[in-house]
């Protein structure tokens, strides 16, 4: 045998071990430059319908949840639900309304319902830049401090509610003296 | 109902697949003719079943049936009919079923037309072919099942994504898997040579129209979505070495090695563990590339719903088709035996080094590809590798074998003579480095790289073109009869000859646009204008136009050259019906010289907008190009050599009465 016919397969062979452990890692998680920092600076007016607008200050006192939304968002439709069942457990969510009408976002919560504490019209998107939004939904826990420990990029599913955002908010809520 | 018996059908390809994948291989090593003569029929049973599952599924979604997960999740009630019907294959369960149409569907071509196939031949290549179709199906029914239904059922479906409805993008995907999956074909060939332990001339006939055919197609989906993006991202823009376009390079580039290679094999029965491996290695790209797509494992602009336990399992089945083909490669291909030698000097050398430089050219635009991943996975570093790489790299291995491409077909087999060579192509040559010389002289700026480009695809048209002129007209022929030798030519060589000039009118094309396009960027209000590439572009409105599923801002601009008005520019930017997308359709107006090409931006909020416009020459003879590289391989493939004979191994080759064709 000439030794030279073993070098594709070697070469093929650590190939397949680079691709074995990229399955592994995650590439479109990026990783958010907001974790650990204070949520940005901000006050909005509430959605139209609502009465209670949401600053950077609401978000400080105990573990919140902030949930980037809009009415033109199919996925938020179907993660939206899970928002009024957390919301049953005592845990606040905030809603961001982003780049949305305000006579669309008061239609959308008055006919699904409005799982949300407090609301914050973001008009044009000011806020959401300042979070780092580039796709909506999108999730974030935050602490009592004020301060971003968790980023959920998409839309939350079941699993998604039970593994990652509960646990952290659980963990955070324990950290509390 | 419908969808139950697509789905049956997919189950009944996978049974008949498993028969077809060991039953004839059995037969034919033990030398069972009974068992041989299975594969055949098995071939068409599997591909009728898979034609019953495609059209199941494009019922559901020409119905609208949003009780079928699939067709939820990227159909629409409201879509025109034609994007409902590409829609089936606009996601990843419905894309899997057509390359599993395709791959079937190839398979029942070698059945059908191999009839003067060595039985024992045809056996393993369609137990092969029913390796992979197994693979597939398993991948499909159990990670990705097209007719998974869904209760309750939905209203309506959520696919109206207006970016994806667009001709360009729809129809590219079925050329890009046609080529791809084509590849399989080289592939199977290649490991039933393999298993056989015999690679002659006539095996490499048989390879050579599929892989030329494979070819054609992916050139042809490569194109369109190079064209698309182009008209439809609004920034002018057509290749991004984005890892899914890469994905879809590099097939391309080792197949044109393997096209080129296997002629070495037909000719002169050389170079044929080189060729097995290029055929191996060309489909193992195909179906990396679905890897990268499929798994999550790079991110890119194009991918699918990715899936790490989809991913897992193509990785499993890419260890075992690559893997497995690689090993029996080591095993046995040391039997080959190595046919006639030949000087460096030679049409096979030429051939040689065309094949190193492309794959050394394939190798770099891999490594490019995966380098962020094999970091990631080293380091943890996050990093992308972007054009600079692709061009700083990709280009100085190209330029040696556009310049090779003239002097390689003009070689004699064996051993050749250069300073002959140097008498054929001195008119070439002397073409060539006067429009360099003009260029640089008359068109100011230009720099030596524009000059080189302009130099090589000037060698390269009149290069491949003139000795096909020549040997048409030969010496003192009378024009009737020069056009009658003209057309007696081989198909091959006028194919060729077609292909390498159409790579000469591509980098032209290239050159002439990356050197010389103009860009302008302008707040424009009514009645202003602004200048680009010698046009005058004046903004007169911007008006609301209602279209079927959005609203447009369409600005209307009059564009003058010289003081004459033509057609106004027209672009728009569309703002979609329940949905916040907006995408942009740039007014490109076509001129002999280039497109001029204008994108409507933002308004300003104090009754301006922001224009951007470019003027991008010679852009068009790039899609030319591409268009007549495939028109060349379509030529070629008519040829009667691929036809006629090719498949007796008793007499090969010698006395054949067939012309040496180049």
């Amino acid at each position: 045998m000439r030794p030279g016919v073993v070098v594709p397969l070697a070469v093929f062979a650590v190939i397949a071990v680079a691709l074995g452990i990229g399955l592994q890692l995650k590439p479109s998680e990026i990783p958010s430059a907001l974790i650990g920092r204070p949520a940005p600076e901000f006050a909005l007016d509430p959605v139209q319908g609502t009465d209670k607008g949401l600053s950077s200050a609401d978000l400080k006192g105990q573990v919140s949840i902030v949930n980037v939304f809009a009415s033109w968002c199919v996925p938020c439709r179907v993660e939206h639900p899970l928002w009024e069942e957390v919301a049953k457990t005592g845990v606040p969510v905030y809603g961001i309304n982003y780049k949305d009408k305000p006579q669309s976002a008061a239609a959308w919560l008055a006919s699904l319902g409005n799982p949300y504490a407090r609301t914050g019209a973001d008009l044009n998107g000011r806020v959401g830049i300042d979070f780092g939004v580039y796709g909506v939904p999108e999730t974030f826990v935050v602490d009592a401090n004020g301060v971003i420990q968790l980023k959920f990029i998409g839309p939350v599913d079941r699993n998604a509610l039970e593994t990652q955002i509960l646990p952290k908010v659980r963990e955070l809520q324990a950290r509390k003296p | 109902m419908i969808a139950e018996l697509g789905h049956f059908a997919l189950i009944v390809a996978l049974v008949v697949a498993l028969v077809q994948a060991t039953v004839p291989l059995i037969g034919a090593q033990r030398g069972n003719d009974a068992w041989v003569a299975v594969a055949q029929p098995a071939a068409y049973a599997q591909f009728l079943m898979a034609v019953v599952a495609f059209f199941a599924l494009m019922h559901a979604f020409v119905q609208s049936d949003f009780s079928v997960l699939a067709v939820f999740q990227s159909s629409h009630s409201l879509k025109p009919l034609l994007y409902k019907v590409t829609g089936v294959w606009g996601n990843h369960e419905g894309s899997l079923l057509l390359w599993i149409l395709i791959l079937s569907g190839f398979g029942a071509a070698v059945a059908a037309f191999g009839r003067n196939l060595p039985p024992q031949l045809k056996a393993r290549v369609l137990a092969v072919q029913a390796m992979i179709g197994v693979g597939f199906l398993l991948f499909i029914l159990f990670t990705s099942n097209p007719f998974e239904r869904i209760f309750p059922v939905p209203q309506e479906g959520q696919g109206l994504n207006p970016l994806l409805q667009d001709p360009g993008l729809a129809i590219h995907p079925p050329f890009l898997y046609l080529g791809y999956v084509g590849f399989s074909m080289a592939f199977s060939f290649a490991v039933a040579a393999l298993i056989e332990g015999r690679v002659d001339p006539a095996w490499a006939r048989w390879v050579r129209p599929w892989t030329l055919a494979a070819w054609c197609f992916l050139s042809i989906g490569i194109t369109l979505g190079s064209w698309w993006a182009y008209y439809e991202l609004g920034w002018g823009g057509f290749w991004f070495w984005d890892p899914v376009e890469n994905a879809s390079f590099m097939p391309w580039l080792a197949g044109t090695a393997l096209l080129h290679s296997a002629i070495v094999v037909e000719r002169r029965d050389t170079l044929k563990a080189w060729t097995i491996l290029l055929a191996i290695l060309t489909f193992s790209l195909s179906l990396m590339g679905t890897f990268i797509v499929r798994s999550g494992v790079l991110t890119s602009v194009h991918a699918f719903a990715t899936d790490p336990a989809r991913g897992l399992f193509i990785l499993g089945f890419l260890v075992f088709v690559v893997g497995g083909s690689l090993t029996l490669f080591a095993a046995r291909a040391s039997a080959l035996k190595p046919g006639g030698l030949f000087a460096p000097i030679s049409r096979e050398g030429a051939l040689l080094l065309n094949n190193l430089l492309l794959a050394t050219a394939c190798a770099t635009v891999f490594l490019g590809t995966l380098y962020p991943l094999l970091l990631d996975a080293v380091s943890g570093d996050k990093v992308s590798v972007g054009p600079p790489f692709f061009n700083a790299t990709f280009i100085p291995i190209m330029f040696p074998v556009l310049v090779a491409m003239v002097i390689g077909p003009l070689l004699p087999w064996k051993r050749g003579d250069l300073s002959g060579m140097v008498q054929r192509l001195r008119g070439a040559f002397l073409i060539a480095a006067s429009a360099g010389l003009i260029t640089y002289a008359m068109v100011s700026g230009t720099s030596l790289v524009a000059v080189a480009g302009i130099v090589v695809s000037v060698w390269l048209i009149v290069g491949s073109l003139m000795p096909l002129v020549e040997r048409a007209i030969g010496r003192g022929a009378s024009l009737q009869h020069s056009a009658g030798r003209a057309l007696a030519l081989p198909r091959s060589a006028i194919g060729m000859a077609f292909a390498h000039a159409g790579v000469g009118f591509f980098v032209l094309g290239l050159t002439v646009l990356l050197s010389f396009q103009t860009e302008k960027d302008q707040v424009l209000r009514a009645g202003q204008s602004m200048e680009v590439g010698g046009f005058t572009v004046t903004l007169r409105r911007v008006e609301s136009v209602p279209g079927p599923n959005y609203v447009a801002q369409r600005g209307i601009f009059d564009v003058s050259k010289n003081g004459t008005l033509r057609e106004p520019a027209l672009p728009e930017k569309r703002t979609y019906v329940g949905s916040p997308m907006v995408t942009t359709e740039a007014a490109i107006e076509p001129t002999l010289w280039g497109d001029l090409y204008v994108v409507l931006g933002d308004a300003d909020g104090a009754g301006g907008y922001a224009v951007r416009a470019y003027f991008k020459p010679f852009v068009h003879w790039m899609w030319f190009g591409a268009a007549f590289m495939v028109f060349g391989g379509v030529v070629s493939l008519s040829d009667r050599r691929h036809r006629v004979g090719a498949p007796r191994r008793a007499k090969v080759d010698a006395g054949s009465g067939l012309k040496p064709a180049v």
